[in-house]
């Protein structure tokens, strides 16, 4: 009865977020097969790209605490147990991952189409 | 405690699957789970020709609808209720907190019927159990095989002498259990209130009520405007109880007595409201000590509530001479919401005589049961689906923070997540659980997915 269980979380987050969870579940998909796209196109991981994509990460994971206090007329703030600092970690978790895969996958695309291989830096002399 | 170790059979959600969905699943337990699935021996759908009516489209008579739509192949179903309008009755705290906007409860009846149901757009007028029919407003006579009454309650304001119901949201008068819009008008005088502060009453009626745990949220997030706009210390908050304790569940009681105490809200036990008088600003109350009498500021009035007059004026309330008999809440067995007397009669929701719980929560654990009864009736089986009083409140206790309390009939706590989410603890994921998941979850209860 798993799969059925399943279907009811489903439905009840398609009536929490309407179609902006079709758009939240299409940008996850394809931001997740865009990095495997460009990693495997490129045949490794640039430390480089990774770093400015967990930076940017970084404050995705901050966005989506903002939201949720946005949404919930609350916020971190108000956490009163293990439970809550535990949710908190996961929401900043989650943006935080999530944006860094997306941002990674940009990048590279972006650099795939200008044809431009990020190296290491310019060595002066 | 092992979680769900009294739920029916069949029907609680596994714990090791709730596991596996992990924290986004989590959010969604303050409808006490999620799943419910057809116990037993009943086939999930049956084809039959049966002629089923609905009384009712609230939330217990939509989810009877939707779930019966599903599981019964070309029957008739017939759903009967005047109301276009549907009400989301869980968010009117909110709005008389200010926390939402006053339409946020509202939305169509027709929205969540499901297809291939007659809804019959007018009041039920009369139930002839003997006869298996029931008549509409209108005279039209509509029978049945098998009848769900659904009918909701009665707000009984005429019993509490002086109470206007148009004068709620002046003077300091407020009472959000009657509507989105005396709500929003209970909220505009809550705002009025905390700016200058005063003397804040909440009360509940000595009659069974629906959300019991509505009367204590409001008077907390009282406590915590006034700290907010910093005019608590000139105010006294006043909560009056109608027994000698706070909640039905003495474990949780004994919490409630504590947070009250530490806030500084002052409790009165054993008062009854039976008359206010709008224009000096008193209200009066029978009490073991005499007649009490209370000046306010600022009150929220919740009335005696009673079955909806169709159901007391039919032969389907207990007939025992209890409170429940006088007040009309039908006769029904607790386990399964069948009628003792009207065997092919179920009761869902409000107007059900169950000792516990007149919640979307109940509404949730309740319509499973007696749809998976009478569905097994037509299909010549038994059920063994059970229905054990379970219950949940999140328990606002101020802004930001609530308290997930889940209780059956015997007053044990039921917690879904034992070991993560406490009970007694104030939380925010209960808090968010309630501002952004309980709607949905409720919603999804409306079309029988939930």
């Amino acid at each position: 009865m798993a799969g059925f269980d399943f279907a009811v979380y489903i439905s009840v987050f398609v009536e929490m977020m309407g179609s902006l969870l079709w758009v939240l579940v299409a940008l996850a998909v394809a931001g997740t097969a865009g990095f495997l796209f460009v990693v495997s196109r490129e045949g490794t991981i640039h430390s480089r790209r990774l770093l400015r994509a967990e930076l940017l990460g970084v404050l995705g994971g901050f966005a989506a605490l903002a939201l949720m206090a946005y949404v919930t007329i609350s916020g971190f703030t108000d956490a009163g147990g293990p439970v809550d600092w535990l949710l908190i970690g996961i929401i900043w978790g989650v943006g935080l991952a999530g944006t860094t895969i997306v941002a990674y996958a940009i990048m590279g695309l972006v650099d795939i189409m200008l044809g431009r291989v990020p190296g290491r830096p310019a060595r002066a002399g | 405690m092992e979680p769900f170790t009294n739920m029916p059979p069949g029907m609680g959600l596994d714990r090791r699957t709730l596991l596996k969905l992990g924290a986004a699943g989590s959010v969604l337990a303050g409808m006490g789970g999620i799943a419910a699935r057809p116990a037993g021996a009943t086939p999930v759908s049956v084809e039959t020709t049966a002629k089923i009516v609905v009384i009712g489209a609230g939330a217990a008579g939509l989810a009877t609808a939707s779930r019966l739509s599903k599981r019964l192949k070309g029957a008739t179903i017939t759903l009967i209720d005047a109301r276009k309008r549907h009400l989301y009755q869980p968010g009117y705290t909110l709005v008389a907190a200010g926390l939402k906007p006053q339409d946020y409860p509202i939305s169509r009846t027709e929205q969540y019927v499901p297809a291939g149901v007659d809804w019959i757009q007018e009041a039920a007028e009369e139930i002839d159990p003997e006869a298996g029919k029931v008549v509409t407003e209108s005279g039209k006579e509509v029978a049945y095989d098998y009848l769900v009454v659904a009918a909701g309650i009665h707000l009984d304001y005429d019993a509490i002498d002086g109470m206007e119901i148009n004068q709620i949201g002046k003077e300091g008068l407020g009472s959000h259990y009657l509507g989105p819009e005396a709500a929003y008008a209970t909220w505009r005088e809550m705002s009025r209130f905390v700016e200058l502060g005063g003397t804040a009453v909440f009360q509940r009626p000595a009659t069974e009520m629906k959300c019991a745990g509505a009367p204590l949220k409001y008077t907390f997030l009282m406590d915590d405007r006034l700290r907010q706009q910093g005019t608590r210390a000139n105010s006294e908050v006043i909560y009056v109880a109608h027994t000698d304790n706070l909640f039905s569940v003495p474990i949780v009681h004994e919490k409630v007595r504590m947070l009250f105490e530490d806030r500084g809200v002052d409790v009165r036990y054993s008062h009854v409201l039976r008359e206010i008088d709008l224009g000096s600003k008193e209200a009066v109350f029978e009490a073991p000590d005499g007649v009490q009498t209370i000046k306010y500021d600022f009150i929220n009035v919740i009335p005696p509530m009673r079955a909806a007059q169709v159901v007391r004026d039919s032969p389907l309330p207990w007939q025992d001479g209890s409170a429940w008999a006088r007040d009309g809440w039908i006769e029904v067995d607790k386990h399964t919401m069948r009628h003792p007397r009207y065997p092919n009669v179920f009761a869902v929701g409000d107007n059900a005589g169950v000792p516990k719980g007149k919640t979307a929560a109940s509404v949730k654990w309740q319509v499973p049961v007696a749809v998976d009864h009478l569905v097994a009736d037509i299909a010549g089986v038994d059920s063994d689906a059970v229905y054990d009083g379970y219950t949940s409140c999140p328990l606002i206790t101020q802004m930001g923070r609530a308290m997930l309390i889940e209780f059956d009939y015997k007053n044990n706590l039921t917690p879904s997540f034992p070991g993560v989410i406490a009970p007694l603890e104030e939380l925010w994921i209960t808090w968010v659980m309630k501002t952004i998941a309980l709607k949905p979850t409720y919603i999804a209860m409306l079309r029988g997915e939930a």
